[in-house]
């Protein structure tokens, strides 16, 4: 591990990777509206379609 | 706003489910076969592709490509169509995927057994094979894409993107671990060797499990999970960041295979703490799932559909939860390479995708044939005898598991192994093997429960081809954010830059795992008493990759006390750096061979080999006769040669000209070594007179397959023992 160079700026990147990736998640789904969480999440149940109750 | 009318596809959809039900008999089968040769080694004798090396990648591939894949077609045919309000982008190519997957399946079906394999897990179809894998996915893939783009439906609904990461993932997987030099039609060589293919694959390997086994189920999950339970996801806002962090930290998490191994230790680092990880968002989608049914447990109760669902929710919280446990290196020490791994995947694949399967065909048949299920009882039936083919399929993998290895690892006061002999491990355990293969069959039998109630119902419905249905066309928007429309909201209506964001979070694991390994040399060192194999050798590796060895012996010795007394020195990346492809193996049903050369006679190879309980009393591998009466083929060699110089193997222009004459005289010496015993000289001459007073041909010892075998056998791991002193050939770092 030591042989290989500039090795101690790769946890930095790495940091910074996992830190800027996981902010933007968390950003982006808590300022969701709700009224969009809702539309998108009935997606799967608004086909016409008649429900699955004689199965 | 204008409605228009269109129809969804159901015919496609029903050719994959059909095709979903027949390939799951046909690999769970072979499955059976395979648990039923632990108990009876010779129940195909001499029948050399119903062997157990050659069945197990059939086994393996069928359950994965051709039942989890199919059903995962059927799926995504159904459900996509459905969530975009639109038909599928081209029949064409949505016919393309169907019949171009089943003659894949086919091939596969055909090759395996008789030997062509690369030998590399999940990935042992040849080259023109994975050629024709890429493009069937990518027709899968356009389809996909092409029906988004001619949606009805603004938003792409969490379900969707667990399909393009899907799609996105595996092709870059698949294309990077199959880079492979072919020698003639249906043999090639890894490109790359030892430590590096050893990574690739697993990081191959292990994400085949994460993107073809697990993110299309999840997006199924996320679709049939509230359709049957007629209520939306518990969360949405939770499978948005399951989505996101599950792609992005499973590619990492690779190396977790290789723990112990010679793979460099930051790699090794690398895997487990994003191993680890893992559990957060695997986690986060097994409750999502659960808690959607909150309210409408009572539903469950008489719902056979949501009852498999439950229990393959279930099934994937264990094996999630089970996966970063696996991976830490002390318990990843005892559980690696015994049968805690195969009840590992078992959970996985019997219960999460198995049942997730079956609840999704019990939902999906009696809506497409318009009808009611066949029998409700029956249905419940399947689920118990599955539920409990899956607790007796795992409970006696993991006591199996746990009692071999603890038995490898046992010291007598004095510093021997209690157990020095591997074959005590063995049969300690076969009674689980019993349990297993009981365990195997109420499964299957529970399947074919599922089967005819299937097809009983189908015959009482209707069938639909075309199904009718209607939706306003979308009205075209800004393609840059609308007013008041957030970055997520506008991202979510985009799918070619989602598909673009997908790709970027999966590429990074995989990049910083990969390159610096293959790059950086100091990461392999070298050792300069490690030779290229001669050419009988490199053949009988050849024949050792036929045969399929590598499923049942590792040739990777871990750097423990236990294993070095048992096999020998433990193992050195720069041992491997001839090896295209590696064969450390995953599974040690038998010994470890790495150090094997020198350990016995070339006699006791040619008994063992053909009659193993002979010279190992109670050993369960089996007899491989074939391998010591056919003819060695060895015309190909100098093709070989050169396809590994170009890999970077140092054969000289006259090893690879004099590579004729130097297989024969290796192979006269071992036939002259095996005359050493009376009673082969003896039943050899009695063969060989036989044979020619009977006017038939004979086929001298030395032209024979086995002898290959038993030149590569003897040559392995004795490059590094040469150089037993006390000087530092290697070291790990």
């Amino acid at each position: 591990m030591e042989s290989i160079d500039g090795i101690a700026t790769y946890p930095m990147i790495s940091l910074l990777i996992f830190f800027v990736f996981f902010s933007l998640l968390f950003w982006w789904v808590l300022t969701a509206s709700k009224e969009h969480i809702k539309e998108v999440s009935e997606l799967p149940l608004d086909d016409n379609e008649p429900n699955n109750e004689q199965l | 706003m204008e409605v228009q009318q269109f129809h969804y596809d159901n015919k496609i959809v029903k050719n994959f489910l059909y095709a979903t039900m027949f390939w799951g008999i046909v690999g769970m089968l072979v499955g059976l076969l395979l648990a039923f040769m632990f108990l009876f080694p010779n129940v195909t004798d001499g029948i050399s592709w119903l062997s157990f090396g050659r069945l197990r990648p059939l086994h393996t591939n069928a359950v994965i490509f051709a039942f989890v894949g199919n059903a995962i077609y059927a799926g995504v045919y159904y459900s996509t169509q459905r969530l975009l309000k639109a038909r599928m982008f081209s029949d064409a190519l949505s016919n393309f995927n169907f019949w171009g997957w089943q003659a894949i399946i086919v091939a596969a079906a055909i090759t395996l057994p008789l030997g062509y394999t690369t030998s590399k897990e999940y990935a042992e179809l040849e080259w023109p094979i994975d050629i024709a894998i890429a493009l069937v996915w990518v027709a899968f893939g356009w389809n996909l894409i092409g029906t988004m783009l001619k949606r009805r439906q603004r938003h792409l609904y969490v379900a969707i993107w667990f399909y393009l990461a899907t799609f996105v993932t595996v092709a870059v997987l698949h294309i990077f671990n199959s880079l492979e030099l072919p020698v003639s039609a249906l043999k090639s060589y890894s490109v790359y060797a030892g430590v590096q293919d050893a990574l690739v694959q697993w990081w191959y390997g292990h994400n085949a499990v994460a993107f073809f086994l697990t993110t299309p189920f999840l997006g199924l999950m996320y679709y049939f999970v509230p359709k049957a339970a007629n209520r939306p996801i518990y969360s949405y806002r939770l499978s948005i960041v399951h989505f996101w962090s599950l792609i992005f930290i499973y590619i990492w998490a690779g190396p977790h295979h290789l723990l112990y191994s010679s793979l460099p230790d930051w790699a090794q680092n690398l895997g487990v703490a994003f191993s680890v990880m893992l559990i957060a968002p695997s986690w986060g989608g097994m409750i999502n799932g659960l808690l959607t049914l909150r309210g409408a447990w009572d539903k469950v109760r008489t719902d056979p559909t949501l009852k498999f669902m439950v229990v393959a929710i279930t099934g994937y919280g264990m094996a999630t939860f089970e996966g970063p446990m696996l991976s830490l290196k002390n318990v990843n020490a005892i559980a690696h390479f015994s049968d805690w791994i195969i009840a590992h995947v078992h959970v996985g694949a019997l219960a999460w995708n198995g049942f997730l399967t079956f609840g999704m065909i019990y939902w999906l048949v009696p809506k497409m044939f318009k009808t009611r299920l066949f029998s409700r009882p029956l249905a419940n039936f399947h689920f118990w005898i599955g539920t409990l083919g899956i607790i007796l399929y795992a409970l006696p993998m993991y006591v199996a598991g746990f009692t071999q290895a603890l038995m490898w690892d046992d010291f007598n006061p004095d510093g021997t192994l209690v157990y020095g002999n591997f074959l005590e491990t063995v049969n300690e355990i076969i009674p689980m093997y019993w349990m297993r293969a009981i365990g195997g069959s109420l499964f299957i039998i529970g399947v074919f429960v599922m089967l005819y109630n299937v097809v009983k119902t189908i015959r009482s419905g209707s069938k639909v081809e075309d199904e009718l249905a209607e939706a306003p066309a979308l009205t075209r928007v800004s393609k840059k954010r609308t007013m008041g429309e957030t970055y997520h909201t506008w991202l979510e209506r985009k799918p070619i830059q989602l598909t673009i964001l997908a790709t970027i979070a999966i590429l990074i694991g995989g990049i910083i795992q990969i390159v610096p390994t293959i790059l950086v040399k100091s990461n392999i060192p070298t050792i300069t008493s490690v030779r290229p194999y001669t050419p009988l050798e490199l053949e009988g590796r050849d024949l050792y990759i036929r045969e399929g060895c590598v499923g049942c012996h590792s040739q990777m010795i871990r750097p423990f006390r236990s294993e070095v007394e048992r096999y020998g020195e433990y193992a050195k990346a720069g041992e491997f750096v001839y090896d295209h492809p590696f064969l450390w193996g995953s599974k040690r049903t038998g010994p470890d061979l790495l150090r094997i050369g020198g350990k016995y006679s070339d006699n006791w190879h040619l008994n063992h080999m053909y009659d193993p309980q002979s010279t190992s009393s109670g050993s369960i591998m089996p007899a491989y006769q074939w391998v010591v009466r056919d003819e060695h083929d060895r015309s190909q060699v100098q093709d070989k040669m050169r396809t590994m110089v170009q890999l970077g193997v140092p054969y000289t222009e006259e090893e690879i000209a004099g590579a004729n004459e130097s297989m024969a005289e290796q192979a006269l010496q071992i036939e002259k070594n095996l005359y050493s015993d009376p009673d082969f000289a003896k039943g050899y001459e009695d063969d060989k007179k036989s044979a020619t007073e009977n006017g038939e041909e004979f086929i001298e010892m030395r032209n024979r397959e086995i002898v290959a075998l038993i030149a590569y056998l003897q040559r392995l791991g004795t490059d590094i023992r040469a150089k037993e002193s006390n000087e530092l050939v290697s070291e790990n770092k």
